[in-house]
């Protein structure tokens, strides 16, 4: 019914649903939830540039699975430090992909996953300080599909 | 005399006259550090789930074999001729156990519990040179896995070879062109999101040639792993590996 | 067989105030929201929130979307502070929750 290459597999359906309606989402449409949800995390304050390493592929392996790991440098006393790490997808189907909230107690700024990502597109970051500050960095990722994959 | 030829054998098997090279090489150096670090790669996720498997039951498979570290070396060895003359890859070895040993039903080609267990006992291979029994009454599978490796099929008309020995190393779309051994299955891949067999990865083969894809756990995906593991021999196992 | 299980990745021991890295990989499948026309629709089923106590005190928490690859990785650090157990807690799409502990010894 969904795919009619390999019926056998429990994955069929979600991987239709990695291949289909990914795209369906107009671009304008993806570019405003995105800038929605950049705009309510800075709550009106002005993002500085800098102070943030984002490792992530410039090529991704797949879109299923792309490793990024963030890195942001705070003098980390009780009263400057990182309390909050959030990673923006600009064309995902949800722009928020997670928020990762720090205290005193982690020691340093140094946070790592895998996010999926639809297509080539701009990987936004965000830290927050509990001073107030709000750092930003962000990275184009090159989304390219492999060879033999089960859906041709 | 005979030492040196089979020194000389040693030599080729290590050099692989035909020019094949571990999985691993064709690996993104990011993948690949991800495949030898345990607490970053899920296909421990099945490799620990495989191990409580080996323990359960009252006629666990730790009740006859003890402890699952008994298995080195093991899965380096298949497919395998069994002693009623059918070959059996390492999961078909664990069903057939099931079965007859167990008196349990089979687990299922590509269930999570025989890939869990298939990557518990694959693993404990981990880094362990290939050498699969390929004379006696390995032989006609062999030459018949041979024959379907150099067989051009599919609406694209192309045999394994033309892939995987005329343009190993080279970029196919978004990947690289390996060898095209098996040392690194039961594999994560990334574009499953999951654990996953050798057979599956063939099914994706024949429908990348456009080609008819044949049932896991059937005769001729068999014959082609045997011949594989052959053409993987003195490579070190990579199961669990990473793909992608 | 359950579809969750974890694999934590941490020191059993560190001095006072040493910096302890700590990796998490899970088994979930992450199932993102099945809604296009020709497909069965399927509701969302994803771990959608990721806690972490020591000692009982909250050290961490990651709040995930559907946009977090299945069976998720997530590395993070604490400071060694006491000799305790570290919690940590998975809540899921539907109710459930998830959760494994460790030790982690300090010394001086």
């Amino acid at each position: 019914m969904s795919s009619p290459i390999s019926p056998r597999f429990a994955e069929t359906p979600r991987r239709a649903v990695l291949l289909l309606p990914l795209a369906a989402l107009p671009a304008r449409a993806q570019e405003e939830s995105f800038t929605a949800a950049e705009r309510a995390l800075l709550a009106g304050r002005v993002p500085v540039d800098g102070g943030i390493t984002l490792d992530i592929p410039t090529l991704s392996e797949n879109g299923n699975s792309v490793d990024l790991s963030v890195r942001v440098d705070s003098p980390w006393t009780l009263r400057d430090h990182v309390t909050a790490i959030h990673v923006l997808s600009e064309r995902n189907p949800v722009p928020r992909v997670a928020s990762f909230h720090l205290s005193h107690r982690a020691g340093r700024a140094e946070i790592a996953t895998r996010i999926r990502l639809a297509t080539t597109q701009q990987v936004t970051v965000l830290a927050e300080t509990s001073t107030g500050q709000v750092h930003r960095a962000a990275r184009e990722v090159i989304v390219i599909l492999g060879a033999c994959v089960e859906g041709g | 005399m005979k030492r040196a030829a089979a020194a000389l054998l040693c030599c080729m098997g290590l050099a692989q006259a035909d020019g094949v090279r571990p999985a691993r090489d064709f690996l993104s150096p990011e993948l690949r550090a991800q495949q030898d670090d345990p607490s970053r790669h899920p296909g421990w996720l099945w490799v620990d789930e495989g191990e409580a498997l080996w323990r359960a039951g009252e006629r666990s498979c730790q009740s006859c074999h003890g402890d699952v570290a008994a298995m080195a070396g093991v899965a380096a060895r298949y497919p395998a001729v069994a002693a009623d003359g059918a070959l059996l890859n390492l999961e078909l070895r664990i069903e057939r156990c099931r079965e007859e040993q167990q008196g349990a039903p089979r687990f299922g080609y590509e269930s999570q519990a025989l890939l869990s267990l298939t990557a518990a006992i694959a693993q404990r291979s981990r880094g362990l040179a290939m050498s699969v029994p390929v004379d006696g009454a390995a032989a006609p599978f062999l030459e018949r896995g041979r024959e379907f490796y150099a067989t051009r099929q599919g609406q694209l008309n192309l045999s394994c070879g033309q892939c995987h020995d005329e343009n190993a190393g080279r970029r196919l779309r978004g990947d690289v062109i390996s060898s095209g051994i098996g040392t690194g299955y039961p594999a994560y891949r990334l574009e499953w999101n999951t654990l996953g067999s050798l057979h599956r990865r063939l099914r994706a083969c024949s429908l990348g040639v456009r080609a008819e894809q044949l049932p896991l756990g059937g005769a001729d995906y068999l014959a082609l792993e045997l011949y594989l593991a052959h053409r993987a021999r003195g490579m070190p196992m990579e199961a669990p590996g990473i793909r992608r | 067989m359950t579809d969750f299980t974890a694999r934590i990745t941490m020191p059993e021991t560190a001095r006072r105030g040493d910096v302890v890295p700590i990796r998490v990989i899970i088994r979930h499948p992450m199932e993102r929201e099945i809604t296009a026309e020709g497909l069965t629709p399927l509701p969302r089923r994803i771990i959608h929130s990721f806690r972490v106590t020591y000692a009982g005190e909250e050290v961490f928490r990651m709040a995930l979307s559907a946009g977090v690859t299945a069976n998720p990785y997530v590395a993070f650090t604490t400071i060694a502070t006491e000799t305790g157990t570290l919690h940590f807690e998975w809540l899921e799409d539907g109710g459930a929750v998830h959760r494994r502990e460790a030790r982690l010894v300090v010394t001086a």
